[in-house]
């Protein structure tokens, strides 16, 4: 079996399953946000439970609009904040919440070999840490809630193999891109997304969540990394358990395994507007932009802002450009100040936000106008996805996206860092 | 359960952004995200649909966000039925999840815009009632079918969960 087969056949009680399997799986952590947290409190309510199966295991963030951006969105938050009270499951308050994405791992709530929901798209992160975690709606939240239970199909899987090593200014946001600029925005739809090869094991943790976390825009069920060292490294210092780390079999059956050279791979691009129209970076130089946005469940840990850092220091962000910078987590920002990474952003001309999801999706902090155009380290570049419907983003790691910050259009790094 | 709607075209990939926009979630109220179904992509589609009509779209519907307001908006603006090449994931469990009917089927391609259409959820056929192309689709496996019957997961839940 694979690794997901072998996470998912051990949370429904079976020996083994195959890939077009129906099962109810028995989840180790259920999460959800202010946007879809209500919508699962509605539901959950309607049944008339007394109880949540079990509260230490249901996580609730509200990171899309807070701190809150209007009146609707603050009736959302205290909607989950009355619930969070009422049935004592986890909850994160302003000050101590971040990105929700960055945050589980960093409470050290997500563990191997776990089965994590949540009512976000982009759960598909903590495969990172290879736990099987998935996007799912807010009803399946709720059924959650009651049930401690989720309804799957079990999902072929697809390996990528990654021969080779990263190149200057290259990282886990080039590879992924490069990844669904290769197979499409379905080209994994419904798939296991298992990485793997020399590039993946010489990756941090924050590159494997970045990788893991765009699964999705491939269309991915999960995307998962075998643990190895840097994964026991991490949880070792974040977490109380480890988990069981799965590896897949030797004969673990596949419906198709791509070969990738990580080494050839440059700096990626994501063009509006799809994800999948990802090229290098040097075919952009002629696109001038408005904003740049660094942050997200993709690109806002700690590694992420010392690569934008390293080429902001002693920049001035172009005349003509908003940079914003937006540590995921509290503690990213903490450590970004220990570091003296914020005062780089500052001096070169940036700002900074707090921790929240904020113009990723339009929402607040960085929203666009008709006809602007923005570089963004974030994951989606939908029509209107970060304001106006005739507003353009493209999507880079955070080096590039710093890069084209002090030149005012896209860029490759080595244009300010010789 | 039959269904006779009008058909509404979309492409391939209409994504959740698209069908309602992350800027109308700051509220669960079916009515309002109704009002904004589709609007990025086609202003005043919800007031140009009339009930029981149907979205006719290609491959990958409803990729992107998790968001349950997608299939609610639809549902909300009076769609009865979704018909694509494919869905992504999260859109088609929650669509299943809140009992709003969906069937993939290649026949998308043998309807245009404004056809009127007949679906028999219970044998898996489809009529163009224009050019009267008859077609079939694979229906739910069984377990999806209970989800279904009962009238949502939720449902299925009180039935089978919840004593």
């Amino acid at each position: 079996m694979t690794i997901t087969e072998k996470i998912l056949a051990t949370h429904c009680g079976l020996d083994e399953i195959f890939p077009g399997q129906f099962i109810e799986a028995n989840v180790d952590l259920i999460l959800a946000n202010d946007i879809t947290g209500p919508l699962a409190i509605e539901e959950f309510e309607k049944t008339g439970a007394k109880k949540v199966f079990d509260p230490s295991k249901i996580v609730l963030v509200p990171d899309h609009f807070t701190p809150c951006k209007d009146i609707k969105s603050a009736e959302m938050v205290k909607i989950l904040r009355n619930f969070s009270k009422k049935y004592k499951t986890r909850f994160y308050e302003i000050g101590k919440v971040g990105i929700e994405h960055a945050l589980l791992p960093e409470e050290g709530l997500v563990t191997a070999g776990s089965l994590i929901i949540g009512a976000d798209s982009h759960t598909c992160t903590y495969g990172a840490v290879g736990a099987f975690s998935t996007g799912v709606g807010s009803t399946d939240v709720a059924f959650g809630f009651v049930t401690g239970k989720v309804w799957l199909k079990v999902p072929p899987s697809i390996k990528f193999i990654y021969t080779g090593k990263c190149g200057r200014f290259v990282g886990g946001k080039d590879i992924v891109l490069y990844t669904i600029g290769k197979i499409g925005v379905d080209g994994a739809r419904y798939r296991a997304m298992e990485f793997e090869g020399e590039a993946i094991e010489n990756l941090s943790m924050d590159d494997r969540f970045t990788i893991c976390n765009m699964a999705i825009e491939a269309g991915g069920k999960n995307g998962i990394i075998a643990p190895d060292i840097i994964t026991e490294d991490f949880l070792t210092s974040v977490a109380k358990e480890k988990g069981i780390f799965y590896r897949s079999d030797k004969d673990a059956k596949y419906e198709n395994v791509v070969e990738i050279d990580a080494s050839a791979i440059g700096p990626q691009v994501a063009a509006p507007h799809l994800p999948s129209n990802s090229r290098d970076v040097r075919e952009f130089s002629d696109v001038r932009i408005d904003q740049v946005v660094i942050g997200s469940c993709t690109n806002g840990r700690i590694s992420d802002l010392r690569r934008a850092a390293m080429i902001a220091k002693g920049k001035s962000v172009h005349s003509d450009v908003r940079a914003i910078i937006i540590p995921a987590t509290q503690k990213v920002y903490q450590q970004a100040m220990k570091e003296g990474l914020i005062n780089i952003f500052i001096d070169a001309g940036c700002v900074i936000s707090p921790p929240t999801c904020g113009p990723c999706l339009g929402g607040h902090m960085g929203v666009l106008a008709k006809g602007e155009v923005a570089i963004a380290t974030t994951n989606r570049n939908f029509i209107g996805r970060m304001g106006h419907p005739e507003s353009f983003v493209y999507l880079s790691n955070p080096e590039v996206a710093m890069a084209s910050a002090i030149k005012g259009r896209i860029s490759h790094p080595d244009e300010v860092l010789k | 359960m039959k269904i006779r709607g009008k058909a509404w075209k979309f492409g391939d990939h209409v994504n959740t952004d698209d069908i309602i926009a992350a800027r109308y979630l700051n509220t669960t109220d079916i009515n309002e995200l109704a009002s904004h179904c589709m609007e990025t992509i086609f202003p005043d589609f919800s007031k140009k649909i009339a009930k029981g009509d149907i979205i006719v779209a290609g491959e990958n519907f409803g990729c992107g966000s998790s968001r349950e307001h997608a299939p609610i908006a639809i549902k909300g603006c009076g769609i009865a039925l979704v018909i694509a090449r494919s869905f992504a994931r999260i859109f088609f469990r929650n669509a299943i999840n809140i009992g709003l009917p969906i069937i993939e089927t290649n026949f998308v391609d043998r309807i245009l815009q404004g056809d009127v259409i007949d679906v028999d959820l219970d044998t898996g056929t489809i009529v163009d009632i224009n050019n009267s192309e008859k077609g079939d689709f694979i229906k739910y496996p069984e377990f999806l079918q209970q989800i279904i019957k009962s009238g949502g997961l939720m449902q299925w839940a009180k039935e089978k969960h919840i004593r």
